[in-house]
């Protein structure tokens, strides 16, 4: 069923992916150090995604979805872009992220009038979940929703939005009662009034994503801007982490593949200075298990991502694979710039991709739920299963 | 063990309130911009704390290695290229000491007295030529009463501020790594071009620069070692840096483990405050044991230099910066996972730490080469 890379079941998803292979090896890649120094969103490549079907993929497929496949044709886009530039890989997972709960909870009616806008308008979506005070606890939001005749009331603070700035569409989770079962999210338009755009991080990787603040004062949607039902809200978004996760495991995944084709790069350099590096034991150490690790985030990435698609309970494997697949980025790339800066001596500068992708593979160990919390809800499945 | 004496008391005390007061504040700008600070060198100057290894003789306090790495330790906790800065006067600082003679001392070492902002700048060391394949090595011809140098210099630290120049270069090469002479170079001669400074991914308040040399003319008397013993003086300085490396490294580890204690205490997830949950607990008892083991072979090190127990010590040195660095790396690492998104952004002093804890893992040597010259030591074999 698989061919050798282990999960590419199909030849629509093999040219899928050469396609994209080949698209951001020669239009995302020359971008990845300008957007990294001087930390700007880069309009270009966002371009480029829609014009490939990028930013719609896990879209019905009438308005530009990928269809049959979708998480695992999110994760090859995601791994191909991230070897050559993070930031531009975080824009589709965010994509997704954001226009998850308006696809699996808008109605009918609010969908017909918004997919197509966002697809054809180009719209980018962003994910307001995250608050000064609630991180990985997101029951503990402050925002709030009040329903009042056919709107909804919405005041709140939200923080790291990831596309905060440069998005059309939010979609907003708000407390909708007091107690459990108490949040749900919304629909909310960039032009609403009251809704305001706060200051715009500045982060140690992933730099040429765009992370902002964003305030909701007295903000008014209509009612049918209610996506799911009432206090649906914390469960559409462990649904989403259900896909995400395995996104943000492909991030890694491809940053880490990045880092080691640089390394390899490096080594067969030396190759012709007559003398082969490869015979250094410290460096055969690196490179064998460099390449299990990868090999091991690929198994854990693909394999959620199918269950995902297969429509059959992920949430373990998700975990799994993103907190293997964003710890195992971080070893290649610190081992990275050490092995080419004692090949070299210019790991650590800042004209080499290595040092980039260091910083860049931190973040994935701590978005999306940290890799501590990941520990968590694979010891929680567990046990669930076990009962 | 290590009981402090009141003079090192009071010593580390000051330092503690410079650091804190005067540097602290102003480590993001400096941080942020790439560029040398004048200011942080005027207030290091002025309070005696840039030379702390200078000889009484030449007007120096001339403290010992350890309380030099406590020292060095502290400005750390704060800021990493701050403490540098101590590092690279402290390594020219002892090429001239070990092995310069009395009139090259006397000219030399006497103008970093007092509260002079005289700076040294140091090239790196190359022992090892396999590691250096991108810069030709420099090289030394004897000419009459004077050497002409040539080729390039990568990676001198504080080069292109610096008032003169500590520089390796080979002179025979049929001797092979010990052909290296030491010379002082004036700043500012023809012949001697500072083509650029690199732009680093941390450390980014400390200079490094690339040089070429071309022709440049540096009379007899300027070469250290005039009587031989260049290249185990070199290794000498080389070992010492490692020391003031892992110093470095601790007060970095030090300084990060604060900054994420301080957080985990004040941030409540799930009900309570983040410190009580065994994960952050696990991470914080992995920094501070990494933390203080790494600190005592980094003090037992420094007194086998003071006690002038080189062989000993040249290992030891290299043991001590490599747990060092590797546990600052880990650290500094764990310190942005246990602050999470905030530790991720610039706001937030973490991050930096974390990008300031890669070099130490690289100069004076990466934890790749130091692991061979531990193995080799330990072993007799070359």
């Amino acid at each position: 069923m698989f061919d050798q890379t282990g999960f590419l079941p199909t030849k629509k998803l093999r040219d899928f992916q050469n396609k994209i292979q080949q698209m951001a090896r020669e239009k995302i890649a020359p971008q990845a150090l300008g957007v990294d120094e001087k930390e700007f969103f880069n309009r270009e490549v966002e371009s480029l995604l829609w014009d490939h079907g990028l930013l719609t993929l896990t879209f019905p497929e009438r308005y530009g979805g990928y269809g049959k496949g979708r998480t695992v044709a999110l994760c090859l886009a995601v791994e191909e872009i991230a070897k050559v530039c993070a930031s531009s890989s975080l824009l589709l997972i965010i994509q997704a992220v954001g226009s998850f709960p308006i696809i699996h909870g808008g109605s009918k009616r609010l969908k017909q009038n918004y997919l197509p806008q966002m697809s054809k308008g180009r719209k980018l979506v962003a994910y307001l979940v995250t608050e000064p005070t609630a991180g990985s606890d997101i029951a503990s939001i402050q925002t709030t929703a009040v329903r009042e005749g056919k709107e909804y009331l919405l005041n709140g603070s939200k923080c790291f939005a990831t596309s905060g700035g440069v998005a059309g569409i939010y979609s907003v989770l708000a407390k909708t009662s007091e107690g459990n079962g108490n949040s749900s999210f919304f629909l909310v338009d960039r032009e609403s009034p009251g809704l305001s755009i706060g200051r715009t991080e500045s982060k140690l990787g992933q730099r040429g994503s765009n992370t902002t603040e964003v305030f909701l004062e007295n903000v008014r949607v209509p009612a049918e801007n209610l996506l799911g039902r009432e206090g649906e809200g914390f469960l559409m978004a462990m649904r989403d982490f259900d896909m995400s996760r395995p996104a943000i495991a492909a991030q890694a995944l491809g940053i880490a593949e990045g880092a080691f084709e640089a390394i390899l790069q490096f080594i067969k350099e030396r190759h012709t200075f007559g003398k082969s590096i490869g015979d250094h034991p410290a460096i055969q150490t690196l490179i064998a298990d460099s390449a299990t690790l990868i090999e091991a985030s690929r198994g854990l990435a693909y394999r959620a991502a199918l269950l995902n698609d297969e429509g059959k309970n992920n949430t373990k494997f998700a975990s799994m694979a993103k907190s293997f697949a964003g710890d195992a980025a971080m070893k290649i790339t610190t081992d990275a710039i050490d092995a080419i800066q004692v090949l070299s001596g210019y790991g650590f500068l800042k004209d080499s991709q290595v040092e980039r992708m260091f910083r860049d593979a931190k973040l994935t160990q701590i978005f999306e739920g940290t890799n501590q919390i990941q520990r968590l809800v694979i010891t929680r499945q567990i046990l669930k299963e076990s009962m | 063990m290590f009981q402090l004496d009141e003079e090192q008391r009071l010593i580390l005390q000051s330092v503690r309130e410079i650091v804190q007061k005067e540097i602290k504040p102003q480590v993001a700008t400096l941080e942020e911009t790439g560029e040398f600070s004048w200011d942080v060198l005027r207030i290091l100057a002025s309070n005696d704390v840039l030379n702390p290894l200078l000889p009484r003789q030449y007007g120096g306090v001339e403290v010992s290695i350890f309380t030099f790495c406590m020292i060095v330790e502290e400005i750390a906790r704060a800021c990493a290229s701050s403490a540098l800065l101590l590092i690279t006067q402290a390594e020219g600082t002892l090429s001239i000491v070990l092995g310069a003679d009395e009139s090259l001392k006397e000219r030399y070492l006497k103008r970093l007295a007092g509260d002079s902002q005289v700076l040294i700048g140091v090239s790196v060391i190359e022992p090892n030529a396999d590691s250096d394949i991108l810069s030709a090595p420099a090289k030394a011809e004897r000419c009459g009463d004077h050497f002409l140098l040539h080729g390039n210099k990568c990676f001198v630290k504080n080069g292109s501020v610096a008032d003169f120049l500590v520089l390796y270069a080979n002179v025979d090469r049929s001797e092979e790594s010990h052909g290296i002479h030491t010379f002082l170079v004036e700043k500012g001669i023809p012949g001697l071009v500072n083509k650029r400074d690199e732009d680093r991914m941390g450390m980014r308040g400390s200079i490094y620069s690339e040089f070429d040399l071309d022709h440049l003319v540096v009379p007899s008397e300027n070469l250290i070692d005039q009587k031989g013993g260049g290249f185990s003086n070199s290794l000498k300085t080389l070992s010492a840096s490692r020391l003031f490396t892992a110093a470095q490294a601790v007060g970095l580890a030090q300084g990060a483990m604060e900054e994420a204690i301080s957080y985990a205490r004040r941030r409540a997830q799930f009900g309570k405050s983040i410190s009580h949950y065994a994960p952050i607990q696990f991470m914080i008892a992995e920094m501070a044991t990494g933390i203080e083991s790494a600190r005592l072979l980094t003090y037992q090190t420094a007194f086998l230099f003071d006690r002038g127990e080189w062989k000993k010590a040249e290992t030891h040195a290299a043991m001590a910066k490599l747990i060092a660095s590797d546990t600052a790396m880990k650290v500094t690492t764990d310190a942005v996972q246990i602050m999470g998104g905030y530790g991720y952004m610039k706001d937030y002093p973490v991050e930096r730490m974390m990008r300031d804890a890669k070099l130490t893992q690289i100069f004076t040597g990466t934890n790749q080469i130091i692991k061979s010259i531990i193995g080799r030591n330990l072993t007799g074999m070359s």
